[in-house]
């Protein structure tokens, strides 16, 4: 197996005593001190992720008649500067090669923001469909770190000359951080207030140490997932792969079909014709946990599988998201997921799991 | 005296009856555990066959019995408040058994041979 790569970051979160996981591809920390604790410190306080081995790809040139307005299911053109939005790289059969944010840095530059795993594709399929400008792979030398929960604004705003109150939700600024270029985006994945921060290799392990004697908490992969699980948000390699489109994934708002990109048609087929399978979210109503795998059963009948679940701290139960077959599936029937060790009784609900009070 | 085996299981012996818990090691592994599905009483397993079964946020594991026995007793405290393990765990018990074969306790670990086999994970 390839050696697992690991971000600017690394010795930090070695000092820090984390234990690490492999997650595409990389060496990541996974827990510090404890999920639930670190889940706690997002929801309640400001909680501090090390996201570096996200990839970003720049982008320079006409976006009207390059061709890179046609690579995502986002309208860069339409998308004011100043704004990112979530969006699809599709392939031809509307399956999502990743999901991904895009800014917009000036009418003619964009920053991609993808997953780890999918640098590679996402930089093949982007550079195949280009006919000009300059499109750079900049992941190796861009940090990130967000910044997530209640207080992440005041905690920012101390190392920041830019007015925070001027973000809007997707809003973002070219700033500077501790006298270095940043980008600063009031977005994330936790369902908080919060913001992501893009800044170099050299001044991140720095601004990483400030945020903390700040009174940030780092957080690792495994409060992130749980949190986006609360949210009800995919994650890719789960609620989202090749196989499956954004229409499957309940994810069609954000998908227009007003201009043309890859995936299109085949998206506006599925639409017409009806979408074979989708997905749902679900409770245990009890403590125990669903696991990522474990086959749906409803009527003594096999109609899909859990696609990411979880312990949830904030509701107090177990949580999952799953695929089913539309086929098959009949909703308010009894539903209930199966492993070696056996059933338990799920019971269909609505996003997001956790709503703030 | 505290023995250990190698699925992380602890067992203290007095007489012919076996209280068990997980190690402090493998409660670190798990993380924060939220659910521990005890054995029912008179429930009977062999040496290493799985008994019961514990979730933390992270991860989900089976329990082992660490010596062949049946199930005298359950920890039910842990059902309401599974936490008690990650804050010690050591120190709370998951259930006693009354053991088949008390020669199975000299088969397990003391704790600085437990120590020592944890290194090598």
């Amino acid at each position: 197996m390839d050696q697992l790569k690991r971000t600017v970051l690394f010795e930090k979160h070695q000092q820090l005593q984390a234990k690490s996981i492999g997650f595409g591809g990389w060496e990541m920390p996974v827990q510090y001190e404890g999920i639930i604790k670190e889940h706690q410190a997002c929801r309640q306080d400001a909680a501090l992720f090390d996201i570096s081995h996200m990839g970003e790809f720049f982008y320079e040139g006409n976006l009207e008649e390059s061709g890179v307005n046609e690579v995502s299911t986002t309208d860069f053109v339409a998308l004011p500067v100043g704004k990112c939005k979530y969006g699809f790289l599709l392939n031809e059969k509307g399956g999502v090669i990743d999901d991904l944010i895009v800014y917009k840095l000036s009418p003619n530059r964009l920053m991609f923001v993808v997953n780890a795993a999918r640098i590679d594709a996402d930089f093949q399929q982007i550079k195949s469909h280009i006919k000009s400008g300059i499109f750079e792979d900049k992941s190796n030398v861009t940090a990130k770190i967000d910044i997530q929960g209640p207080k992440s604004k005041a905690l920012l705003q101390t190392l920041c000359s830019f007015d925070l109150d001027e973000l809007q939700y997707f809003g973002f600024t070219e700033t500077t951080l501790l006298d270095a270029p940043a980008i600063v985006s009031r977005t994330g994945y936790t369902g908080e207030l919060g913001y992501e921060l893009y800044i170099d290799n050299e001044t991140a392990p720095k601004l990483w140490d400030q945020l903390i004697a700040l009174g940030a908490t780092p957080a690792g992969l495994g409060a992130r997932d749980v949190l986006r699980m609360e949210m009800g948000y995919s994650l890719y390699g789960h609620e989202l792969d090749e196989t499956i489109t954004p229409l499957e994934a309940s994810l069609g708002f954000f998908v227009k079909f007003n201009r043309p990109y890859i995936g299109k048609e085949a998206l506006e087929i599925q639409k017409k014709e009806g979408i074979p399978r989708k997905i749902i979210a679900f409770s245990t109503r009890t403590k125990r946990a669903p696991r990522h795998g474990f086959e749906i059963f409803q009527n003594g009948q096999k109609i899909g599988m859990v696609t990411s679940g979880t312990f949830s701290p904030s509701v107090g139960e177990g949580i999952g998201l799953g695929l089913v077959t539309c086929a098959q599936y009949q909703q308010g029937e009894p539903l209930e997921i199966k492993n070696e060790r056996g059933a338990v009784a799920i019971y269909e609900t609505t996003l997001p799991f956790y709503k703030k009070s | 005296m505290k023995r250990y085996s190698l699925e992380h299981e602890w067992a203290i012996l007095e007489g012919d009856t076996a209280t068990i818990g997980l190690s402090k090691y493998a409660v670190e592994q798990l993380g924060d555990i939220t659910f521990v599905e005890l054995p029912q009483i008179t429930q009977r397993a062999a040496k290493d066959e799985s008994i019961a079964f514990i979730e933390s946020v992270k991860a989900a594991s089976d329990i082992y019995l660490p010596l062949g026995g049946e199930v005298i007793a359950v920890n039910e405290s842990l059902e309401s408040a599974p936490e008690l393990l990650n804050d010690d765990a050591e120190g709370t018990w998951v259930m006693k058994i009354t053991v088949d074969d008390a020669s199975e306790f000299e088969t397990l670990m003391d704790e600085a041979a437990y120590l020592s086999y944890i290194e090598t994970l």
